[in-house]
């Protein structure tokens, strides 16, 4: 068979087949009715609302067309909110990356029991997936004031909120959130390990590499673009967290997602436009994250097959 | 050898404690109510108060009519397509995406500007506010079912299915439900434990739409006046989402493990 298997068959291929459809469809409307539900459905409540933001951001209060919105989320005390978002995302997703790489090396390559992998697998399915407001009450159990670990430390001799810690801080956030990253790096990454293949170090070794020449030579450009594209997906998966941080910090941390949340509640901006206009920024930075991330899923496949 | 095993183990040993100890903290610290003594008098207050029954129940409600709606939806459109329309394919994956690109504040913030002005004045009644609210979760989940869906599809051969349906004299819902979804069932399972699992905790649509009536907002209640009350909570919730996720990669044994999550 030279022909390579092809995702679904195409019409055309169909009728050529030996036995003629036993019901061709009457015509191409019928053939589209049948997805009209799912498209309206979509129509409904996605395309509009997120239209209904677009034409926003570029009106004034009167409903006039204008840049200004736009141009006024480069102001510092907005632009700020999009800084602080970006950086707490950028520092989970690399930490989180690193962490949740290493761990699915560990399990993968590393030479691990095979139950230490299905109990991995099972608590970062679980772990990736708790997040929101009972994440913010775990970690103010653990890292709070009275905090279990805080506690233990304080009486190690380290007193994490005399040196300057806070959990209702950055850095305090950044350590929450990567309860949820770093699990999810190791659900993502796993099949891009899985996918390297023996006969690449068994022939690098031959040549006479050592492991850390295998893995700077061969392993990791080999894995890099599914490492940085994975973090791309971290990126985008704190970037958009609301609940965890205002549970958290009751709003003390001006992220993108709260100071909308905010808006919404009572046009804390004083300008309604203004709100559509920061989550339209939302909305750009999200898909210009998910561009990269094509790009890079497309290099890796170059040599992994997942 | 020994190296690289010694090496492998102290990630492992490092990111199990990253994952425990906060759940050894929370639980430890559930049971404090009582002063001096540790007892489970936070979750007997809790399961004491009605509102976490009701919230409790109607989140449980809003997951099952998102699950049945996200399965209505989605099962007949991805059949349709596999079967007559294979160009579209690309189409309802890249809209089954969207939600990664258009976070759940984003989304609410349009939906309540585009629902609660004329003709639709949804967020004016509780019905309104309610249908909003599972279409929203419909959407949050929609990169899960669909991909669920879609492998679950990939494995059975749906041409020749209904073909020999039809041939049989079966009319189309017949074929849906008689044929596709039965064979489609544990793909059809496995994405709605996740899909229950994010409904269950979600926090940003709730409590823009509905307000205190779902149980993530009365969680965040709970946490903003009853300190150990809040740390019961957490431990049911990921109690919760460990037994949804758990059933779900049960159910996936087997298949690829790649998933990805949703529900910030």
């Amino acid at each position: 068979m030279s022909n390579k298997p092809l995702p679904g068959l195409t019409p055309t291929e169909n009728t050529k087949r030996d036995a003629p459809q036993a019901r061709p469809a009457k015509s191409v409307v019928s053939k589209w009715l049948g997805v009209l539900p799912f498209f309206l459905f979509i129509f409904i409540f996605v395309v509009l609302p997120s239209i209904s933001l677009f034409i926003g951001s570029f009106q004034d209060s009167k409903g006039n067309f204008t840049f200004k919105n736009l141009v006024d989320l480069v102001k510092p005390e907005y632009a700020n909110a999009y800084w602080v978002t970006i950086r707490i995302s950028l520092v989970t997703a690399v930490a989180g990356g690193i962490l949740g790489f290493m761990m699915a090396y560990a399990v993968t390559l590393g030479g691990l029991p095979r139950w230490v992998r299905s109990i991995l697998s099972t608590f970062s399915g679980v772990a990736s997936n708790f997040a929101g407001v009972p994440l913010a009450f775990a970690f103010v159990a653990t890292l709070g004031r009275t905090g279990m670990v805080t506690v233990i430390l304080k009486a190690l001799g380290v007193n994490l909120y005399d040196s300057g810690f806070s959990l209702y801080s950055f850095w305090g956030l950044s350590l929450t959130y990567m309860y949820f990253q770093f699990p999810l790096m190791v659900l993502i990454i796993t099949p891009a390990l899985d996918g390297l293949r023996k006969e690449w170090r068994e022939a690098a070794e031959n040549l006479g590499a050592n492991s850390f020449q295998y893995w700077t030579k061969v392993a990791l450009p080999i894995l890099m673009p599914s490492i940085l594209g994975c973090m791309v997906l971290l990126f985008g998966n704190s970037f958009g967290a609301y609940a965890t941080a205002l549970s958290l910090t009751g709003g003390f941390i001006n992220l993108i997602t709260v100071v909308i949340g905010s808006q919404i509640k009572g046009d804390v901006l004083h300008n309604v436009n203004l709100g559509y206009a920061m989550a339209f920024g939302m909305v750009l930075v999200m898909s210009l994250t998910m561009v990269i991330y094509y790009f890079l899923r497309r290099r890796s496949e170059r040599w992994l097959r997942q | 050898m020994k190296w690289s095993k010694l090496w492998s183990w102290l990630w492992i040993v490092l990111g199990g404690l990253y994952f425990i100890l906060p759940l050894v903290a929370t639980f430890e610290f559930s049971l404090r109510a009582k002063k001096d003594q540790l007892s489970f008098l936070a979750y007997q207050r809790l399961f004491a108060d009605p509102q976490f029954f009701q919230t409790f129940l109607f989140s449980v409600l809003m997951g099952l009519l998102t699950i049945v709606i996200s399965i209505l939806l989605i099962v007949p459109t991805a059949y349709w397509i596999r079967l007559k329309l294979p160009k579209v394919r690309v189409v309802v994956e890249f809209i089954s995406m969207l939600p990664f690109v258009i976070p759940a504040i984003v989304l609410v913030f349009g939906m309540i500007r585009v629902f609660s002005g004329p003709p639709f004045y949804l967020t004016d009644t509780y019905t309104g506010n309610t249908v909003l609210l599972v279409g929203g979760y419909v959407v949050l989940a929609l990169p899960y079912t669909y991909r669920a869906i879609d492998t679950g599809l990939s494995a059975i051969d749906v041409r020749s299915l209904t073909e020999a349906a039809q041939s049989l004299g079966a009319g189309w819902g017949t074929i849906l439900f008689k044929i596709i979804f039965p064979n489609l069932r544990v793909a059809i399972l496995s994405g709605s434990f996740l899909t229950f699992a994010i409904v269950m905790g979600e926090f940003t649509l709730a409590s823009f739409l509905v307000g205190i009536k779902a149980f993530g907002p009365y969680m965040s209640l709970i946490g903003q006046n009853k300190t150990y009350e809040s740390s019961s909570l957490a431990i049911i919730s990921f109690a919760l989402t460990w037994a949804a996720i758990w059933v779900m990669q049960l159910l996936n044994r087997g298949q690829s493990e790649r998933q990805l999550t949703g529900g910030r």
